[in-house]
């Protein structure tokens, strides 16, 4: 059996922040999606804080990440609201229609 | 830690409870009294704001106070920062009014989110640990995303509301993996403990955490590379939280970078002096280049401020030493210039009430405005940096701590980055003072008008008074040596 350390969730989460951070750049199609990958951006943190908080034998990572996901929660309101505002105002949700400010 | 030391904690932090206190009953009154308590709560949260401002210089002590166990520090640096920030932010709400009442979008949320995104500011300023770093810049982003998206039945505000949210959650984002690398590979996030701890630079792990911490904090700052949203945010706001927007965010975002690397990380500025210096000289000239071709005023600006941020950043490559005064007094000078651009853009309305945008509407206006043009002027000038004006302080401050600091290349390209943007400002001011009027300009309301007057006054009459300004900056940024 392998053992499961450090560098693995480490490896595990960087995955996770690197899939978030293209799923930001390369979604052509739905702001939705956006959203999703801005929450696996906060994961991906969250599981470093927390394998470093066991790893170190220190609490203030745990810590760390409740703070992380309660903001997640109060961001995904905002966003949420804003989204709606928005697709009353245009009709859509595609990132490609995010065109009226240009230059 | 026990009752006590809570109790004397919480008294360095009245400011900050000044203002939150302040916010959460103007949402009851907002709440409970009528929609036409709107203009009171506008004029009451500007009380609480100069209330807040003027209690964190009092409450400045003289030596470095750090409180919660080593999480929230309280001293003269942060002091003048929340002074500044508090002012310009009571400005940017006094503009509000007249604009919002004429767009029926006179609601008490907006002088109430202004507040929170100041509080948030106050925490960003004062941080002393990278969970209160986190902290306020989400409790200033989470107030101004709505802040942009706030005409809520202007297509163009939505839309900007949105693009600051996505490119400003990925900020977040970026910032918080690299406290997270910065926590794991050194087991803390106490900036007073990895001063110590940073000594140490083998520690690859902690670069790349400061690295990104450094990044996020830029995005916030609308430094190049990461400006991309900072034109489009501008012009798609709605004009007086861009002015929010172009002030005390920056100021706060540009002290806390400063704070974070020359007090973490000030034992090894060659870890972080390359990396500022970069994007010091591409946002100098991506704010010069790029600003040359705008039409719209509120994108000019918006390259306006990424080019003074370059400035800024100039200031804190130049190292703990001679970085904190420039970048103090620099900031502060930029976010009062500023504010009062905003004002005279506000004031730019058509005969039906609509605002001028676009920077060919200001032909003419010296002749059907002379006051206005006037105050223009003197902020252009201001801020392109020509003496006696109070912008040129700033920008000398921080050229004397570049050559002091050791990063004299940085100081020439600053020169050349000013005679650029000097192009465009003029540029401006010829339309406006040679030009043939073109449309019918009706000045800005009431409260703009005084905010206008109060700002132009406050940068042609302070010019006498620059020494008292330059020694408290200097006494407040001196304290990290």
């Amino acid at each position: 059996m392998m053992e499961i350390g450090l560098t693995h969730y480490l490896a595990f989460a960087a995955a996770l922040f690197t899939i978030g951070v293209f799923g930001i750049f390369v979604n052509r199609k739905n702001i939705i999606v956006i959203l999703m990958s801005v929450e696996m951006i906060l994961l991906a943190v969250n599981v470093n804080f927390v394998a470093f908080s066991v790893f170190l034998g220190d609490l203030v990572g745990q810590i760390f990440a409740m703070f992380v996901l309660t903001v997640a929660a109060a961001e995904a309101a905002v966003v949420l609201a804003i989204l709606v505002v928005y697709f009353r105002n245009r009709g859509t949700i595609a990132v490609d229609d995010l065109n009226v400010l240009k230059g | 830690m026990n009752l006590a030391s809570v109790t004397h904690d919480l008294a360095f932090m009245t400011p900050e409870l000044v203002i939150a206190v302040g916010a959460m009953l103007l949402v009851l009154m907002g709440a409970f009294v009528s929609k036409s308590a709107y203009r009171a709560i506008t004029y009451l949260s500007v009380v609480v704001l100069l209330v807040a401002g003027f209690l964190g210089v009092q409450h400045a002590p003289d030596n470095a106070q750090v409180l919660f166990n080593g999480s929230y520090v309280v001293d003269a640096f942060g002091g003048f920062a929340k002074l500044i920030i508090a002012l310009t932010a009571a400005c940017a709400i006094l503009l509000s009014a007249d604009y919002l009442a004429e767009r029926n979008l006179e609601k008490p949320e907006y002088p109430v989110l202004a507040l929170l995104a100041v509080l948030g500011m106050y925490v960003m300023v004062s941080a002393h640990d990278l969970l209160a770093v986190y902290m306020g810049v989400e409790l200033q982003s989470l107030a101004l995303y709505v802040l942009a998206a706030y005409a809520r039945d202007d297509r163009k505000s939505s839309e900007a509301g949105l693009k600051y949210f996505v490119l400003g959650a990925l900020s977040s984002g970026i910032l918080l993996y690299g406290v997270s690398l910065i926590y794991g590979f050194t087991g803390t996030i106490n900036f007073g403990k990895l001063m110590t701890i940073a000594k140490d630079t083998s520690n690859v792990g902690l670069i790349f955490g400061m690295v990104f911490v450094l990044s996020g904090i830029a995005f916030k700052m609308s430094v190049a590379p990461f400006h991309m949203w900072t034109p489009d945010v501008y012009e798609g706001a709605p004009t007086p939280s861009t002015a929010f927007f172009a002030t005390a965010p920056k100021m706060a975002a540009a002290i806390l970078l400063g704070r974070f690397l020359f007090e973490a990380f000030g034992e090894v500025v060659s870890q972080w002096r390359d990396v500022v210096s970069i994007m010091a000289v591409l946002s100098m000239f991506v704010g010069a280049i790029f600003a040359l071709q705008q039409t719209n005023m509120k994108r000019l600006l918006a390259y306006s401020s990424i080019l003074n941020m370059g400035y800024a950043m100039v200031a804190i490559a130049a190292g703990p030493v001679y970085g904190p005064s420039a970048l103090l007094l620099f900031t502060a000078i930029y976010a009062i210039t500023s504010v009062g651009m905003f004002g005279v853009l506000l004031s730019m309305r058509d005969a039906k009430g609509k605002e001028i945008t676009k920077i060919s509407g200001y032909s003419g206006l010296s002749k059907q405005r002379p006051l206005l043009s006037l105050a223009l002027t003197i902020m252009f000038f201001s801020i392109t940096g020509i003496p006696p004006l109070l912008g040129f302080f700033g920008k000398f401050q921080i050229f004397i701590a570049a050559v002091d600091g050791g990063v004299m290349p940085l100081a020439l390209i600053l020169v050349i980055a000013s005679v650029i943007s000097a192009f465009y400002y003029l540029r401006v001011l010829k339309v406006v003072w040679f030009d043939e009027p073109s449309v019918e300009i009706v000045g800005g309301l009431a409260t703009t008008k005084v905010t206008v007057t109060g700002v132009t006054l406050m940068i042609a009459l302070l010019t006498p008074f620059i020494g008292l300004i330059y020694t408290a900056s200097m006494a407040a940024g001196h304290f990290f040596k």
